[in-house]
């Protein structure tokens, strides 16, 4: 189920108010340079997706939520206050990815450390390398 | 903060606030809770400690006894390099944070820049306790974008040694849980059942642990020969074990001093707090993923899940040690019913053609060297697959562009998210308790951090 962002909210509350009461998971993509997504109507794509996976117990389903986040405003509210096991998952989003939840208790990095620089799971954070030398070979053994 | 969310956290009926209380001085009522402010309800009841990590005092009247200590990175109950920062008063427990990262190696950037076949290796350094748990969804979840159908004895093959997976990985819980609360020959009795079940999947897979067994399109090898033997073995001397275990510790009396009744998460709480696996079902969620949802052929298993009513310590170490008997009567029931015929899917453009039709074959050989050069190319999409892992729900979030390569790779890691009921758990604890509710947990910190 793609979203724009401003339906986020609302859609997760209806979904609460149906009874998908546990947050299974909540994560994010960067879609950059990537143009195999699925085009749906009335939903413009943008750069970053969250994905949002609800479950309902009785009966047991699940169901997808992937909110549209734009590039220049990563700025999405939070469900804290819906699900507070969101706390740990969207500061790990906030870590990996730059994305802000609005409302959110603490808004801290989680596996990073606190003064480190970038969002390494963003598509244009590079990925180290350490350089290798090779040492001569001795010709005349 | 709005009051709001601690009516989810605490909601209503439950009565461990009641306003009336008992106290030397007789009956006393509390004030209204609407009338609390949101800073002192914090204090009261909010029990996640939000500071930042290099915070060593508390901001605001710190002079009324409460301190903050931290347990770990370096402590040997810890389970690895887990931090807590503990808001204490006296012996009591107020808030706490768990601190992680400290592990942190960017595994799931890594997985963006390895092929379907390099990405179980990855993936089973994760939960490193149960990695055929973590190679299996990850498989799970590239085979469902791939579209494939497997044959029915690589599943049942799946199915045989997850659920070895699972009873290694609780007896190794048993054995720390014992180490953590003082029982030392309970941690030597447990390391010696679960090098059974490694000796058995380095007989089958080569290697004890990170074994990378599971691979898309079905497992690497066949059982070897005389398998129904060996595992017969494991599972008979292991059930005979847990009834002495049962008599070790279930009834023993300083063991149920320091657990009965600690940290108690109630249903409610585990639920909103997105808590899985023992810890969820030890509260009365009766909730397994094999059951409700099921994946590989669990539907057609006979078991039961184990669910606690009290969901303290001591029913999250009563869930585990029953899902060891679960776990070995669903192998009995596996090697009923295994079935013959090939271990992995016979499609040349996702499994390797057999070593001899390669000398033989030009095509094989063809086949061989674009599968290792350049690896399976899977459909565009994306796919959300869990599975019930002995930590709880292990879901693998993968998005596929059409290359050799996933263009993005989430692990769903159990242990990372039951990590938050742990301050709620903590709360009003005495400190020597700490130790005890940490180790109910069961964090693999290879999996939090990842």
């Amino acid at each position: 189920m793609v979203l724009e962002r401003s339906a986020y909210l609302s859609t997760v509350q209806a979904r609460h108010d149906e009874g998908y009461i546990y947050l299974a998971d909540l994560t994010c993509v960067d879609y950059l340079n990537n143009p195999t997504r699925d085009l749906v109507d009335g939903v413009s794509l943008e750069r970053f997706e969250l994905v949002v996976n609800l479950r309902s117990f009785a009966p047991p389903a699940i169901v997808r939520l992937r909110v549209q986040v734009p590039e220049q405003d990563p700025l999405v509210p939070s469900i804290f206050g819906f699900y507070p096991g969101a706390e740990a998952m969207e500061r790990e989003v906030f870590d990996l990815f730059g994305i802000r939840f609005e409302d959110h208790p603490d808004l801290t990095r989680i596996l990073l450390p606190e003064d480190w620089e970038g969002h390494p799971l963003r598509k244009d954070y590079g990925v180290g390398r350490v350089p290798v030398q090779f040492k001569e070979v001795k010709r005349n053994r | 903060m709005t009051n709001a969310i601690y009516t989810v956290i605490r909601p209503e009926g439950d009565n461990r606030f009641g306003l009336v209380q008992e106290t030397s001085e007789g009956l006393q009522e509390l004030g209204d809770r609407a009338t609390t402010s949101t800073a002192a309800l914090a204090k009261e009841i909010g029990s996640t400690l939000r500071i930042p990590e290099g915070e060593a005092e508390l901001e605001s009247d710190s002079d009324d006894g409460r301190m903050i200590i931290n347990m770990g990175p370096q402590h040997p109950s810890t389970h690895g390099v887990l931090r807590i920062m503990l808001e204490i008063e006296g012996e009591t427990v107020l808030r706490s944070k768990p601190v992680v990262g400290y592990l942190h190696t960017g595994m799931e950037k890594t997985a963006e820049n390895l092929t379907y076949l390099q990405g179980t290796t990855n993936v089973t350094r994760m939960d490193y306790l149960s990695p055929l748990n973590n190679e299996l969804v990850f498989c799970l979840a590239a085979e469902s974008l791939l579209g494939i159908e497997l044959p029915e004895r690589a599943t049942w093959i799946r199915m045989l040694m997850s659920e070895l997976n699972r009873i290694a990985s609780h007896v190794m819980w048993l054995a720390t849980n014992g180490m953590d609360l003082g029982s030392t020959s309970m941690m030597i009795f447990g390391f010696r059942d679960r090098e059974m079940v490694l000796s058995f999947f380095e007989k089958t897979s080569g290697l004890r642990m990170n074994n990378n067994y599971i691979r898309v399109g079905g497992v690497a090898a066949d059982l070897p020969d005389g398998w129904e033997d060996d595992v017969t073995a494991i599972i008979d001397t292991i059930e005979a074990r847990t009834h002495d275990y049962d008599e070790l510790i279930t009834g023993q009396p300083i063991f149920r001093e320091r657990v009965v009744g600690v940290g108690t998460l109630s249903p409610q709480e585990a639920v909103a707090l997105s808590a899985s696996g023992p810890i969820l079902r030890a509260s009365g969620v009766p909730w397994d993923l094999r059951k409700e949802m099921p994946y590989l052929f669990y539907d057609q298993i006979d078991f039961d899940v184990i669910v606690g009513s009290v969901g303290d310590t001591y029913d999250r170490y009563a869930v585990r040690l029953f899902e060891i008997r679960e776990s070995i009567s669903i192998v009995r029931q596996i090697i009923d019913r295994m079935p013959r015929g090939p271990y992995r899917a016979l499609d040349p453009k996702v499994t390797p053609p057999p070593r001899a039709r390669i000398d033989e074959s030009m095509e094989a050989l063809i086949h061989h060297f674009k599968l290792f050069t350049e690896g399976i190319r899977i459909p565009p999409g994306e796919s959300y697959v869990a599975i019930e892992s002995p930590r709880g729900e292990l879901g693998c979030y993968m998005v596929s562009d059409g290359s050799a390569r996933p263009f993005r790779m989430h692990i769903r890691g159990p242990s990372f998210v039951n990590l938050q009921s742990l301050p709620v758990m903590l709360h009003g604890g005495l400190l020597a308790d700490a130790v005890a509710v940490i180790s109910s947990v069961d964090p693999v910190m290879g999996e939090v951090d990842r």
